[in-house]
């Protein structure tokens, strides 16, 4: 097994996700099959082809931009209707700014 | 902090700049809610910049266009193709978890920008010029329940920005503040932006480091942000410099950090780095195509390119043979340099016009309070006015007083000069009739001048120019003088 404990504790923590012992237990063994599996695919030769993010690309035809025309979408209320919490016609949320020296 | 004069000079600091425009376009950069500021907040919201599940980001062209004319006046190269990439953290006011940016592939880089301090010229570096979309606004203070909740406006996610980042080539806190004074005015000039710092639509960040002076590697560098003034840059990069020199000094090591820039204590503070800990998991945007520049749209965004400053500038200076300080200050903004140019395009001499748009006119301006923009007086007025100066038909004190009403009343300068009968009196019979009452009613001093005592004369030009109310031309009232009293 190439994954350890530590891997996965950064990445569930950078995903603000808090793992119990049991919960790592089964996890690991789970990711590090899925990045072996991934592994597999380094085994062939790629040098020659042209990596890529998408299968398909815009053509001079079909730009897939937009023209920049303002529209209304919601109104405040709307935009609003399923916040947990607001107020002042803004969403709250618990405080977020902290610092320290 | 006290950090000796001889430690300062043993060790220069490398700064590099992170600055964020927000691009004027209409609506935003992924969806067609409206880019106004101001409005109520949460008005100007979908589906996509709330970042509710579903929804699908179109690119605007014209966000494109505007980012393609900065970087291409930035002396960018356009990269035929690039594509946008998430970049992944938490915060309330970044509705997806994720930032739509570009990272490996950007939409251009390796450009450059000419400084000037202390009349040493230097080329900064441009990394990159790329797309991206503004987060929304959190509001940490104000409100009665402020100790325990922030609040957010959406309004501004999803707003087109482009990221210029610089290489770390500015050296000293006056070379920060000159290169974003250049980039400012490049940028206003292309009109993409209206840089105002205060309203957050130009940002900046600062990259600083020390090392000894000449050393080859970089040191430990701190990120400082909250700069949003131009003197905030300036001073929060001299006091994060100086602490760095005095922590080296007192063998410290600097630690890699943001720190946030307090103006009201002059200082910067250290951020809890685990809140900020700098690991994005940048990968290509999926929901978006690459971005193909065609050869024919950048020439077309090349073509629409105006002169830039350091242009006309130079060339103010040359052709119309300007000091160098009055082109720079003409060309400090377009539209003064465009006003100044149809001014000269009128009829008025060059040097002429230079003189009385940064002189009177500016003074007048401020006196009753009217801005530049707002054109009180057109340009062909101006040149109209500065004719009549340049053929004396007026004064120079009179055509101070004809701008004045020219401002308040928006009259043209020959209607308002005919109307308060303030044509200067160019004729000799009429200036000799009242130099002779001069003469006939002095004769004191008459004998005086006649003695030898030819200072006298200017006496009598002050008289027959009172007598006038100061319409005559004075050289012919001198003349006339000397003529009657000899």
């Amino acid at each position: 097994m190439a994954l350890t404990e530590k891997d996965v504790r950064y990445v569930a923590d950078l995903a603000h996700l808090e793992l119990t012992e049991e919960e790592m237990k089964k996890f690991l063994p789970q990711l590090d099959s899925i990045l072996q599996y991934m592994e597999k695919l380094n085994e062939l030769d790629t040098s020659q082809i042209e990596p890529m993010a998408q299968v398909t690309y815009p053509s001079s035809q079909h730009p897939s931009l937009r023209a920049d025309a303002p529209r209304k979408t919601f109104a405040q209320e709307e935009a609003l209707a399923n916040a947990p919490e607001q107020g002042a016609g803004s969403f709250k949320v618990p405080r977020v700014i902290e610092r320290e020296e | 902090m006290a950090v000796s004069a001889t430690a300062r000079t043993k060790y220069e600091a490398v700064i590099g700049l992170e600055v964020h425009v927000q691009l004027l376009t209409k609506s935003k950069i992924f969806c067609s809610c409206s880019t106004h500021f101001g409005d109520p907040p949460n008005s100007n919201v979908c589906p996509v910049c709330l970042g509710l599940p579903g929804a699908l980001p179109v690119l605007n062209r014209e966000a494109v266009a505007m980012a393609m004319k900065a970087a291409l006046a930035l002396n960018c190269a356009i990269n035929s193709r690039s594509r946008f990439a998430r970049k992944n953290y938490f915060y309330p006011d970044l509705p997806k978890g994720y930032q739509i940016s570009q990272y490996d592939e950007p939409l251009s880089q390796d450009g450059w920008i000419e400084i000037e301090v202390e009349g040493r010229k230097r080329r900064i570096g441009i990394t990159r010029v790329h797309l991206e979309e503004d987060a929304g606004k959190s509001l940490h203070e104000g409100f009665p329940d402020s100790e325990r909740k922030s609040y957010i406006d959406l309004n501004r996610s999803g707003v087109p920005l482009i990221e210029i980042v610089s290489e770390p080539d500015l050296r000293t806190p006056d070379e920060a503040y000159e290169y974003l004074t250049r980039l400012r005015t490049i940028l206003l000039y292309l009109d993409v932006s209206n840089c105002n710092m205060e309203e957050g639509s130009l940002r900046c960040d600062a990259n600083v480091s020390v090392r000894v002076a000449g050393a080859p590697a970089f040191g430990i560098k701190t990120e400082v942000k909250n700069l949003n003034s131009f003197r905030f840059l300036q001073k929060a990069l001299a006091y994060e410099i100086e602490r760095q020199i005095e922590m080296v000094e007192s063998g410290e090591s600097i630690q890699q950090e943001t720190r946030l820039w307090d103006s009201r204590e002059q200082r910067t503070y250290g951020m809890r780095s685990k809140e900020f800990a700098h690991d994005y998991r940048y990968f290509p945007e999926p929901d978006l195509l690459p971005l193909v520049i065609t050869e024919e749209w950048k020439e077309e965004v090349r073509r629409s390119l105006p002169e830039l400053p350091q242009s006309r500038e130079e060339r103010f200076a040359t052709t119309h043979g300007l000091p160098r300080q009055d082109a720079t200050l003409l060309t400090v903004t377009r539209t003064m340099a465009e006003f100044f140019e149809e001014v000269v395009k009128g009829g008025a001499e060059p040097k002429l016009a230079a003189n009385w748009l940064l002189n009177e006119y500016s003074f007048l301006l401020e006196e009753a309070k009217v801005g530049f923009t707002d054109f009180p007086v057109a340009s062909a007025d101006f040149a109209k006015l500065l004719t009549l100066v340049g053929q004396k038909t007026i004064s120079g004190t009179m055509a101070k007083e004809v701008l004045r009403d020219m401002i308040m009343t928006r009259k043209g300068p020959d209607q308002i000069v005919t109307e308060k009968g303030l044509q200067q009196i160019n004729d000799t019979e009429k200036i000799a009739a009242v130099a002779r009452e001069v003469i006939a009613a002095n004769p004191k001093q008459v004998e005086q001048y006649r003695k030898g005592k030819t200072a006298t004369l200017g006496w009598f030009v002050g008289q027959v120019m009172k007598a006038t109310r100061g319409q005559a031309n004075p050289q012919l009232v001198q003349d006339v003088l000397k003529k009657e009293l000899d």
